[in-house]
C-alpha cells in the first residue's frame, strides 16, 4: 500500500483504485463551483462569444482604414486622428453627453417623487401601480418616439390644440426638431429604467428607522433629508448611470425628433455604417464613445462612493 | 385606513404628482389608436371625424404581414433561446456557491448597459467579416444577446426563493438531474419561465436598433415601419398596426409582470 | 466485517467548508437495524454528516462504507437511503398521493402494483384517506406523515432524518416519537436521526452520538451516555449536571480517593485518567442527592448546606444549595415520593446532602 498512501486522501481505499470517471466525479461533486460553472457554462460561453469577438473585431477595424470600396487592413491611427482633431466629432459627443446628461437627471427627478409615492403612500394594489408605471417601457420604443411626435409636431397635438384654443397664432417651432425634443422624448421612453431601481432601494428602508427618526424629534422634512434620501441614493446612482450610457448611443430618437440641432453622436456612427460607408471610422467612433462612456461611469461610480464615505 | 401609521399617511400634492406623472407616461401613447381612427391623412387636431378605414388597409398590406410573421419568428426563437440560456444561468448562480460569481453575472448583464448601437455595429463587423449573410438569424442572434440578460435577472429573482430541499427531496428519491429538472423545478418555477418568455419576446418584437444593422432584406415590423415613416400618406395605417400592437404588448407585459410579480413579497408591500 | 454488525462504515470523514472544517475526522459505525441519533448544538456538524450519507455533500476526506460498499462520488439518486427533511419538502404542485408515489417512478411498477404500494405507505403512517388532499392544505404533523412515506415507499436499507419532529408543538411531537420507534422496530430497517433534542434523542435511539464542533465526543447508549458521560462537555449537554473540582489523593482496589473542593473526602470508581495527584472534576446529577434536614445515618457521603433556591415543580421539586467550598450552589432534584418532610425545606433551611459512592463520575477537567 506504501505506493497509493500519497494518493489516498479519500480514506482507506486509495484513489487509484477507482476508475478514472469515479475519481473525476467525486473532484466534481467535492467542488460547488466546478458543478456552478457547468451548468453555467452554456449561458457564459454564448454571452462572451456574442460580446468578445464582435469586441475584437470591432477593436482590430478601428485601426483599419477605408480606400474607397475597399478596407485597408494595415494597422493606421488615422481614424483616431481625425475623430481627435475633426471638431464635428467632439461637438456631436459633447451634444451627446449634454442631451443624455439632461435626460438622466430629469428623468430621476421625476421619477423619484413617483417611485416615493408608490413605496411609501400606496398600501393596497402595489403590484398594479409598479406595473403601470413599466408598462409604457415595454411597448414599442419606435411607437413611442412616434407618439411624441405627434404631439410635439408642427402640427402636432400640442400646437394645434393651442391654436384651436387661440392661445397661440403661429405653432411653437422650438417643439419639434429640437434638443428639447430629443430630451422630452428620452425622459418619456427611459422613465422605468429610473422608477424601478428608485423604488426597489425605498422599499427596503426598514420602515422602523423612521419612526425611530421621528421618536427623536425630526420632522417629515429632516426625516427624508436624513434617513430616506441617504438609504434610498444607491437607487438614484443606479439610475442615472442606467439611463445615461444607454441614451448616449441612441440614434433613433434624434433622427426622428431632433432636427439637425438635435443629432447625437450615434447618428454619425449610424451614418458611417451606412451613406456614408465608412466602417472604420465608424468603429472608431463606436470605440471612442465607449471608452468615454467607461471613463465617466467609473469616475461617476468612484466620486459617488467617496460621497457615500464622506457622509457617514 | 385605519392601520396606516403616522408615517405612511396620506400626502396630496404627491398624489397628484403620481397622476400627472402617469398621465405623462400614457397620454403621447393612447395618440396612437385615437388618430388610427380619425378620417384624415395628417395627424393633427381637430380630429376629422370616426373610420376604420386605416384598418382596412392594414388587413391588405402584404409587406406588413410579412414583416410582422418575420418579428414573431425572431421573436419565438429568441425569447426561446434565451430564456433556455437564463434558466442555465441563474440555476448555476442561485444554486451554487461560485468563485467569482459577481463579475461573471456583471459580463452576463453587460448587454443592459452596452448602448445597443455599439453591439449592433460590433456585430455587423464579425457577421460581415466572417461572410455570414445577413438574415433573420443574426437578427435573433443579436436578440438573443440582448434578452439573455433580461431573462437571468427575472428567472434569478425566481429561483432566489426556490427552496433547495425541494430538489434535494427528488435526488433522494431517486430521480437524476433531468428527471429531477422536469417533475419538481419546472413545475415550480414556471411561472418565472412564462414570464421570461413574453418579456424576451416583447423586447425582441420591439427591437429596432439591432435590427436596423443585422436585418438583410427581410425586415422585422419594427425596421418596416420605420421606412413607413417617412411617408406621409402611410402614416395613419402605421398607427392602426402601433395601436394593435400597443394593446397586444400591453396585455401580454401585464400578463407576464402579473406572474413574476405575483408572489414577489417585495413587490406586494412588506407592510401589510 | 460482518455485515450486521458495521452496516454503515464511517471512516475518518471530514468535511470543509472553505476552511471551516464542518466535520472533522469522524470515525465510527453504525449497525443494520439500529434507530441511531446524532445529538448536537446547531452547527456542530450533525446535519453535515447525514447529508453526507444522503449524498447532497461530499466528504473533503474519508470515506463512507454503505453495506460494504464506498459511496463517495455515487449520487443521492442511486443510494440505497432515503431522507426526512427538517422542513418535510413535500412538493407543492403534486397532491399526497403523488408525493407519496414520487419515488416509484425508476421502478416502473404498473398502475395497480404502484397504488398498492401508495395506499400501504399511507397505512403505515396512518394517512389512509388523505391521498386526495393537496400538500398545500396538511397540517405540520400530516405533512411531517407524508415526508415518512414518501420516503419508506422506496423501501430504504437506510432512513435519515433531520430534526423530523422539530417543527412540532410538544404534545405532537411526543407522540410521533413512539409512532417512529415502533415504526423503526417494526420495519427493522436503520433509522439515522439527527436532533439537537437531548431527551428526543434519548427516548428514541438504540445509541447517541454525541457531537460538538465537528466531532463526536462520545457514543454510547443512552443509559450509559446520561450516567458515564465522558467528559464535561457531554455532561454538560445531557441534562443538568454539578460539577466540583477535585484531586486525586489516593488509589486503592479500582477505587480512588478524591479531595473534592466543598464536598469533603469522597471514593468513587477510578478512571485512567484518575492517577494519583491528577486534578480531576467530580460530577453528580442533581437527582442522584438526596436532601435531609438530618445528618443521615450510616458511613455514606454526606455535607452539610444551605438551601438558596426552592422550587417546587409538582411531582419534584429543584433546590439550589449553597455549600461552603464550592464555587457554585449545588443543585438537587427531588422526587415528591423521597421527600417525606419536603414541605418545610424552604430558603435558608439548613440541610444534609448525601450520596452513594455509584453516584459519583470523574472526568477530566477541560
Amino acid at each position: 500500500m506504501g505506493l497509493s498512501d500519497s494518493t489516498a486522501i479519500a480514506g482507506t481505499v486509495p484513489e487509484s483504485r477507482r476508475s478514472l470517471a469515479a475519481r473525476l466525479r467525486v473532484i466534481f461533486m467535492r467542488s460547488e463551483s466546478l458543478r456552478g460553472y457547468a451548468l453555467l457554462s452554456p449561458t457564459l460561453i454564448v454571452m462572451l462569444l456574442g460580446m468578445c469577438l464582435p469586441f475584437a473585431l470591432m477593436v482590430a477595424m478601428s485601426f483599419w482604414t477605408q480606400r474607397g470600396f475597399d478596407i485597408d487592413i494595415s494597422f493606421s491611427l488615422t481614424n483616431y486622428g481625425s475623430a481627435i482633431s475633426s471638431p464635428i466629432y467632439e461637438a456631436l459627443l459633447m451634444r451627446s453627453l449634454a442631451i443624455s446628461g439632461t435626460c438622466a437627471i430629469v428623468t430621476v427627478l421625476l421619477s423619484y417623487p413617483m417611485a416615493y409615492y408608490v413605496a411609501f403612500h400606496v398600501h393596497r394594489r402595489k403590484m398594479l401601480w409598479i406595473i403601470l408605471m413599466t408598462l409604457p417601457f415595454w411597448t414599442s420604443y419606435l411607437l413611442r418616439i412616434f407618439a411624441w411626435k405627434i404631439v410635439l409636431g408642427w402640427n402636432g397635438v400640442i400646437n394645434s390644440g393651442l391654436k384651436s384654443l387661440g392661445i397661440i397664432d403661429q405653432p411653437l417651432e422650438f417643439l419639434l426638431y429640437s434638443p428639447t425634443a430629443v430630451v422630452i422624448t428620452l425622459v418619456h421612453a427611459w422613465a422605468a429604467f429610473a422608477i424601478l431601481p428608485i423604488y426597489v432601494s425605498l422599499e427596503k428602508i426598514d420602515r422602523s428607522l423612521l419612526e425611530a427618526a421621528a421618536d427623536l424629534g425630526d420632522g417629515p422634512v429632516q426625516r427624508f433629508l436624513r434617513v430616506t434620501l441617504p438609504l434610498s441614493l444607491p437607487g438614484v446612482i443606479a439610475a442615472m448611470l442606467l439611463i445615461f450610457v444607454p441614451t448616449v448611443g441612441d440614434y433613433v430618437t434624434p433622427a426622428l425628433v431632433g432636427g439637425p440641432d438635435g443629432i447625437m453622436i450615434a447618428n454619425m456612427i449610424q451614418a458611417q455604417f451606412g451613406k456614408v460607408n465608412n466602417w472604420p471610422m465608424g468603429a472608431t467612433l463606436a470605440i471612442v464613445m465607449m471608452i468615454v462612456l467607461t471613463i465617466i461611469a467609473v469616475v461617476y461610480i468612484w466620486l459617488t462612493r467617496k460621497l457615500a464615505e464622506w457622509i457617514s | 385606513m385605519s392601520d396606516v401609521g403616522y408615517i405612511r399617511r396620506h400626502n396630496r400634492p404627491l398624489y397628484f404628482f403620481a397622476l400627472f406623472y402617469l398621465a405623462f407616461l400614457y397620454i403621447p401613447v393612447l395618440f396612437l389608436p385615437l388618430f388610427s381612427f380619425n378620417d384624415a391623412i395628417y395627424v393633427a387636431f381637430p380630429i376629422k371625424g370616426f373610420t376604420t378605414a386605416w384598418y382596412e388597409q392594414m388587413l391588405t398590406n402584404e409587406p406588413m404581414h410579412a414583416a410582422l410573421v418575420n418579428s414573431l419568428k425572431v421573436g419565438a426563437a429568441s425569447s426561446a433561446i434565451a430564456t433556455m440560456l437564463g434558466i442555465f444561468g441563474a440555476k448555476a448562480v442561485t444554486k451554487y456557491r461560485i468563485k467569482g460569481e459577481k463579475p461573471v453575472v456583471s459580463v452576463i448583464m453587460l448587454p443592459l448597459v452596452i448602448p445597443g448601437i455599439i453591439l449592433g455595429v460590433a456585430l455587423l463587423i464579425l457577421l460581415s467579416r466572417i461572410g455570414v449573410t445577413l438574415s433573420l438569424y443574426t437578427v435573433t442572434l443579436g436578440h438573443i444577446l440582448i434578452c439573455v440578460p433580461f431573462s437571468m435577472a427575472t428567472l434569478m429573482a425566481r429561483f432566489e426563493g426556490f427552496d433547495k430541499s425541494m430538489e434535494e427531496a427528488s435526488a433522494d428519491l431517486g430521480d437524476n438531474v433531468w428527471w429531477t429538472f422536469w417533475r419538481v423545478t419546472l413545475p415550480l418555477v414556471a411561472p418565472g419561465v412564462i414570464a421570461s418568455l413574453l418579456l424576451c419576446f416583447t423586447i425582441s418584437f420591439d427591437e429596432f436598433i439591432m435590427a436596423f444593422f443585422l436585418a438583410g432584406t427581410e425586415p422585422t415590423l419594427p425596421i418596416f415601419i420605420y421606412g413607413q415613416l417617412r411617408f406621409p400618406q402611410k402614416l395613419p395605417s402605421v398607427l392602426a398596426l402601433g395601436a394593435c400592437i400597443l394593446v397586444v404588448s400591453f396585455v401580454v407585459v401585464f400578463v407576464s409582470q402579473w406572474l413574476q410579480r405575483r408572489d414577489d413579497p417585495a413587490a406586494q408591500g412588506l407592510g401589510n | 466485517m460482518n455485515g450486521n454488525d458495521a452496516y454503515i462504515r464511517i471512516e475518518k470523514v471530514s468535511k470543509h467548508f472553505g476552511d471551516v472544517a464542518a466535520v472533522d475526522n469522524v470515525e465510527f459505525n453504525i449497525s443494520g437495524g439500529e434507530f441511531f441519533s446524532l445529538l448536537g448544538a446547531s452547527g456542530c456538524g450533525k446535519t453535515t454528516l447525514l447529508r453526507m450519507l444522503a449524498g447532497f455533500e461530499t466528504p473533503t476526506m474519508g470515506e463512507i462504507y454503505i453495506d460494504g460498499a464506498a459511496i463517495t462520488g455515487v449520487p443521492p439518486h442511486q443510494r440505497p437511503t432515503n431522507m426526512v427533511f427538517q422542513n418535510y419538502a413535500i412538493f407543492p404542485h403534486l397532491d399526497v398521493r403523488r408525493n407519496t408515489a414520487y419515488g416509484l417512478r425508476t421502478e416502473k411498477l404498473d398502475k395497480a402494483e404502484s397504488n398498492r404500494r401508495v395506499d400501504e405507505a399511507l397505512e403505515m403512517v396512518k394517512l389512509q384517506g388523505f391521498g386526495d388532499r393537496k400538500s398545500t392544505e396538511l397540517s405540520g404533523g400530516q405533512r411531517q406523515r407524508v415526508a415518512l412515506a414518501r420516503a419508506l415507499i422506496r423501501r430504504p436499507k437506510v432512513l435519515l432524518l433531520d430534526e423530523p419532529l422539530g417543527a412540532l408543538d410538544k404534545k405532537l411531537r411526543e407522540e410521533m416519537q413512539l409512532e417512529l420507534r415502533a415504526l423503526q422496530q417494526s420495519l427493522g430497517i436503520t433509522f439515522i436521526f439527527v436532533t439537537h433534542d437531548q431527551e428526543e434523542a434519548m427516548t428514541l435511539s438504540d445509541r447517541v452520538a454525541v457531537m460538538s464542533g465537528g466531532k463526536v465526543l462520545q457514543i454510547a447508549a443512552p443509559k450509559e451516555i446520561y450516567n458515564r458521560p465522558v467528559s464535561v462537555e457531554v455532561a454538560d449537554f445531557i441534562g443538568q449536571m454539578n460539577f466540583v473540582d477535585a484531586s486525586v489523593t489516593d488509589l486503592a482496589d479500582g477505587q480512588a480517593l478524591i479531595d473534592t473542593a466543598g464536598l469533603g473526602q469522597i471514593k468513587a470508581r477510578a478512571t485512567e485518567f484518575a492517577h494519583k495527584g491528577a486534578n480531576i472534576v467530580v460530577a453528580v446529577r442533581p437527582e442522584k442527592l438526596t436532601l435531609s434536614k438530618d445528618r443521615p445515618a450510616g458511613e455514606g457521603n454526606a455535607v452539610q448546606g444551605v438551601i438558596s433556591t426552592a422550587a417546587y415543580l409538582g411531582d419534584r421539586s429543584h433546590f439550589y444549595v449553597t455549600v461552603a467550598g464550592t464555587d457554585k450552589p449545588i443543585a438537587v432534584a427531588a422526587q415528591e415520593s423521597d421527600m417525606s418532610d419536603g414541605q418545610s425545606l424552604g430558603a435558608d433551611s439548613a440541610v444534609w446532602l448525601s450520596w452513594s459512592d455509584e453516584a459519583v463520575v470523574l472526568l477530566n477537567r477541560a
